[in-house]
């Protein structure tokens, strides 16, 4: 059935860090790789060495800019997956069931053989989490690596998503969000992390952490360094002067 | 969002075909043998059409009839049964009305019901949508409605009726568009909640997280087309409900008036449902900088 759990278990999610993300997009390879080769149908590649070359990802990583009111223009990278929701809208508009919410670890998953690739869910996901596989004509999303967390074959360091056990700069975690004393939520409620798109209404798992305040000051011996003279003086006071006239 | 003809297709003649069977349900008009047995061909093949159209953008048709399995939360599901059921129950009612000249009022009114919860559904399966703002509103299921009940009152010849209608469609059509274009704007949603940096300044998408399109640009991303919205939407009224009316009410009748202006009517909700999509602007747009 496509309604909702009314509770789950576990809570597992991902945090990612919007501070220490540096946009390597080695967790978007990582996640193609292992995805391509386990759970479900391979994420196919059209056209890849052609003009046009698309392909289904399940992880990608934008890049935006902010300009706050005064300063410089800051740079974030913003790696995006799916958030699975806890009111996740792509579960209750599936018309065929294959669309479901966990209720052992409340990951969002497709059941790809019940799947007849109407595309609703996707348009029904805010964030752009699900894409339709242009080879197999299936949902494709994130399965948060379920035949990696719980595989007994893989070493325990292993038992994790692709995209955090990769990534360099340690801007993912996973754990269970809905357990007030794991590492994740302690880091959450830590470093104030937040929903995307709450106005929404999906109460996304997924969390992210906000950049930490910039430094004001970034060059310490600017203050020391003061202009000799404010005003042009000589020559180019004289041209100035001269230039205002006209 | 990607207005696909097969779509567009679906949308209009299965809501052609219900508002039909509607009317025909209802009795309107009484005729009976070869007559009904053509009014009652040309409904069960716009909407059997329509509802066959609709499969052609499904990745996996074949598995289609699990679509009627989850009626209890997906609109989309609750169409599929709906049909059928609104199709089942007129099609017997049918075989009444031209096989044996016996027409069971009851069971045509259920029929009519049916069809016209059918469409409703339809409405639904992109009202329901809040990623859409555009379409997330009772307009939308109102609109569906009457454009399927007009469609429906003009093919049955039920000209009195038409006289409410027209306007009405009209007005509905103007009121959802005046509507729409302010409802991304008020759903609070922007580039600054999506990423959740509103709190520093100003978001603006710097790099794209690859060089070429996707599923999702392709699918909710579209934009072009939309400099033509205004003419467009002029084009559409004109041909939808202006004309047609103008000519019903002005001119004397005979069959080439009707067909001309049924097939206007028709052009102009194929021009109007082209927009409904490709005006529609989801909120994933935001991420890659686009509407």
């Amino acid at each position: 059935m496509t309604s909702l759990p009314e509770y789950t278990e576990k809570t597992l999610g991902l945090v990612i860090d919007l501070d220490t993300c540096v946009g390597c997009h080695a967790c978007v390879t990582a996640c193609k790789g292992w995805n391509t080769e386990n759970y479900g149908a391979p994420l196919a590649d059209t056209d890849a060495y052609g003009a046009e070359p698309v392909g289904s990802f399940l992880n990608r990583v934008h890049s935006y800019e902010v300009q706050p009111e005064t300063g410089p223009a800051q740079l974030f990278h913003f790696p995006k997956s799916c958030l699975h929701c806890s009111d996740a809208p792509c579960v209750t508009v599936c018309p065929t069931g294959a669309s479901y919410k966990r209720v052992e670890d409340g990951i969002v998953l497709v059941n790809e053989s019940d799947c007849i690739g109407c595309g609703l869910c996707a348009w029904a996901c805010p964030y752009g989490a699900r894409e339709l596989d242009q080879a197999e004509g299936v949902m494709k999303k994130c399965t948060l690596c379920l035949d990696r967390i719980y595989n007994e074959n893989l070493p325990e360091e292993d038992r994790q998503p692709a995209c955090v056990r990769t990534c360099p700069a340690g801007a993912r975690h996973f754990g269970d969000l809905g357990d007030e004393t794991s590492a994740v939520s302690q880091l959450v409620a830590e470093r104030g992390g937040f929903d995307l798109m709450p106005e929404q209404g999906t109460k996304p798992v997924n969390k992210y952490l906000p950049p930490r305040p910039k430094d004001e000051q970034i060059d310490i011996l600017a203050p020391l360094l003061a202009p000799i003279a404010e005003e042009p003086a000589g020559f180019l006071g004289w041209l100035d002067r001269t230039l205002e006239k006209l | 969002m990607h207005p696909a003809p097969s779509i567009i297709f679906f949308t209009v003649f299965s809501g052609l075909g219900f508002g039909m069977l509607t009317f025909l349900g209802l009795g309107k008009p009484d005729v009976s043998g070869f007559t009904a047995f053509v009014f009652f061909a040309i409904a069960f093949a716009l909407a059997v059409a329509g509802l066959a159209a609709s499969a052609f953008h499904l990745g996996n048709p074949q598995r289609a009839l699990k679509a009627f399995t989850q009626w209890r939360s997906s609109w989309l599901s609750r169409e599929a049964c709906l049909s059928v059921a609104a199709l089942s129950v007129m099609a017997f009612y049918a075989i009444g009305v031209v096989r044996f000249d016996n027409r069971i009022p009851a069971l045509g009114l259920i029929g009519a019901g049916l069809s016209l919860l059918t469409v409703f559904t339809t409405s639904m399966i992109y009202a329901q949508l809040k990623t859409v703002p555009r379409w997330n509103q009772w307009s939308t299921p109102a609109l569906f409605l009457l454009y399927a009940l007009t469609g429906g009152a003009f093919l049955t010849g039920q000209t009195s009726i038409l006289n409410w209608l027209f306007p009405a469609l009209t007005l509905m059509q103007i009121f959802a568009w005046v509507q729409g274009d302010k409802l991304f704007a008020d759903s609070g949603t922007t580039l600054e909640t999506a990423t959740g940096l509103g709190h520093i300044g100003k978001v603006r998408l710097f790099e794209a997280p690859h060089t070429s399109g996707n599923y999702l640009t392709k699918e909710m991303v579209h934009v072009v087309g939309r400099k033509h919205v205004p003419i467009l939407r002029v084009i559409g009224l004109l041909s939808l409900s202006v004309l047609p009316w103008a000519g019903l009410t002005l001119l004397p009748f005979n069959h080439v008036l009707a067909l001309v202006t049924v097939l206007l009517h028709i052009i102009g909700a194929v021009t109007i449902r082209w927009l409904f999509f490709a005006q529609a602007e989801h909120t994933v747009g935001l991420y890659y900088g686009k509407r």
